[in-house]
């Protein structure tokens, strides 16, 4: 009797928990279903009150209108190009950094260490006005170096690739020397191979964080032909303020890519945050 | 002689420094440059392109009493400190309630996780876009919510004065201009600011919750404590690190927000979004006035810099002696 009677508790709370996190949980959700429902409605629909949850017709058009009243195919473009080579560069230029600081010794190792983390402290914004005046005498505003030279050393990428090299065992390094491996032989197929969660991790993360970003590509690039897909789509927003259905077909498809990558690397990122803090 | 004995840490040295090269290269001039050389910007007239009529001129520490006196900075700073106070502690109240709730060994759990997460992983571009159409006055989501909501409760307000045989005045509902009006722009900035946030309080707090061992809170339950006592004398305590670290990591991020403000409301209505970046942006990048810009960048800098010590002194003790 007293047994079932603390089933019963544990089954009202239960209950209770699950409908507290269901309502929390449509709250994150409603507005992207929103989202997703105005970029299928109708033009006319949008303007109706109380609004439809769902649209009457599916009208997938709007999809076509947006990507032809701006060249979003050309920011897709754009952004991949960028955040692709960004995320290839920054492992390579990490790995060997951190490498490194992980493995060898040489003179003013850990102060330059110490340096690229005190360095990690220090708001973006600090050093924006000045890395704009490099890339402007360097001649490189208006461009895609701009967006992918300043991306290709991460201080917190070296710090987390240091961190999980060293926790790999020493040993099967010096069994890869002993059979002749040289050092660059011994990242490539030793180090390398070992750090797979580790390198998915940091490259998920860089590739969301270029793809994302918006001040710094704002105030580097003018053309609209090198834009990236969030800069493309607030200019959208400036000459399309009201057209709900079109502005959401542009959201859907600037969000869509790195949704996808979150569902199905979701471990990544999740582990990623735990172990690191990375601000998303 | 002694070459050749120094030869193979030589050689571990020079794959040292040639390891680090490319990194440290574009660390030196993307990152150490930049941030001594807008503290020199800061201290000149410094127009972006020199030339005759924009001479760039030393003019010591006026950009910085002309940033402090001006009462459009002061605006900023305020709108900022209200985006900051408004969002930082809700945001992580929420994040730790929901973790803690996560926690409780329920099922789905990774369900619950990703609903919470998505918002972190999409653009703050999209975020503001996305809540600018769920705040629209007219045809908004959260206006037709709170008319659904009124006429439900009107409803019952009208069935229960026929049952009493007295009509009870009924609620009135009229649209809400969420982001047309000065004082609830940022408001409705905060709410799509913090839901764009929490899941990533919410992992953290997950990752610190599931290193606290079971039977602290077995011996803890054995000796009566109710959930609420186990919270503040167990979960609370131990979960400290982690806290202070959410808390530290979303005073710097919000003191910078951005992306947010420029799509939701463009600093506006009447400025009263304006916030210390998109006011920095405005002078550096739209009217060029750089040395101007700098010094406000640094002002925040410093602003940033003395609330991370700050808090370091108050909790850094604790959390040190939790670790």
């Amino acid at each position: 009797m007293a047994l079932s009677k603390k089933k019963r508790n544990d089954l009202i709370k239960a209950i209770l928990l699950h409908l507290v996190l269901i309502i929390a949980a449509a709250a994150m959700v409603i507005p992207f279903l929103w989202m997703i429902s105005t970029s299928l409605k109708r033009p006319r629909e949008i303007y109706v009150w109380p609004p439809t949850l769902l649209p009457h017709e599916i009208f997938w058009s709007n999809y076509l209108k947006s990507w032809s009243a701006a060249p979003f195919g050309r920011f897709y473009i754009n952004s991949l190009f960028i955040a692709l080579s960004v995320t290839g560069g920054q492992l390579i230029t990490c790995t060997f950094a951190a490498y490194a600081f992980a493995r060898l010794n040489f003179r003013g190792r850990d102060l330059i260490f110490i340096a690229f983390l005190a360095t990690m402290m220090i708001p973006f914004q600090v050093s924006m006005i000045g890395a704009f005046q490099v890339i402007y005498w360097l001649g490189w505003a208006d461009s895609y170096y701009a967006l992918i030279v300043p991306g290709l050393a991460s201080p917190f990428g070296v710090f987390l690739l240091r961190q999980f090299f060293l926790t790999l065992p020493v040993e099967l390094e010096d069994a890869a020397r002993i059979d002749g491996a040289s050092r660059l032989g011994v990242i490539r197929h030793v180090i390398v191979p070992l750090s797979t969660p580790a390198l998915a991790t940091l490259g998920i993360f860089t590739f969301m964080g270029v793809w994302n970003d918006f001040l710094w590509p704002l105030v580097v690039l003018n053309s609209e032909q090198h834009y990236t897909v969030q800069l493309g789509l607030a200019i959208f927003r400036d000459s399309h303020s009201t057209v709900w259905n079109l502005l959401m077909a542009g959201t859907v498809s600037a969000t869509l890519p790195i949704l996808i990558v979150f569902f199905f690397a979701q471990r990544y990122f999740i582990r990623g945050i735990a172990l690191t803090g990375l601000k998303g | 002689m002694r070459q050749r004995k120094g030869r193979p840490r030589s050689e571990e040295a020079l794959s040292g420094y040639l390891f680090i090269l490319p990194t440290l290269i574009v660390f030196c001039v993307f990152i150490v440059f930049p941030v001594l050389f807008t503290l020199y910007v800061s201290f000149h007239d410094w127009p972006l392109l020199a030339g005759p009529g924009k001479e760039r001129a030393y003019v010591g520490i006026e950009n910085y009493r002309r940033v402090l006196a001006d009462p459009d900075f002061r605006k900023s700073f305020i709108n900022t400190v209200y985006y900051v106070l408004g969002s930082v502690p809700t945001g992580l109240m929420i994040s730790l309630g929901f973790a803690v709730l996560l926690n409780t060994g329920l099922r789905g759990i990774t369900w619950y996780r990703t609903a919470f997460f998505t918002p972190v992983v999409t653009a703050g571009v999209a975020v503001g876009l996305l809540w600018r159409w769920v705040f629209n006055t007219d045809y908004g989501l959260l206006n037709y919510a709170f008319s659904a909501i009124t006429a439900g409760i009107n409803y019952l307000l009208g069935a229960i004065g026929a049952l009493i045989h007295h009509p009870l005045p009924l609620i009135q509902f009229a649209n809400i201009p969420w982001l047309d009006s000065p004082h609830l722009a940022m408001p409705a900035v905060i709410i799509a600011s913090i839901w764009k946030s929490v899941g990533w309080g919410m992992v953290i707090f997950l990752a610190g919750l599931q290193g606290i061992p079971e039977h602290l809170y077995e011996a803890a339950r054995l000796d009566g404590a109710n959930p609420w006592r186990q919270f503040w004398y167990i979960t609370f305590p131990l979960l400290f690190p982690a806290i202070f670290f959410v808390l530290v990591m979303s005073l710097i991020a919000s003191f910078q927000v951005f992306d947010l403000v420029y799509v939701m409301t463009g600093g506006g209505p009447l400025h009263s979004t304006d916030v210390i970046i998109f006011y920095l942006y405005q002078f550096a990048f739209e009217r060029f006035q750089l040395g101007y810009a700098a010094a406000i960048s640094y002002v925040l800098f410093a602003v940033i810099f003395i609330l991370t010590l700050a808090q370091l002194r108050i909790f850094g003790r604790r959390v040190q002696y939790e670790m």
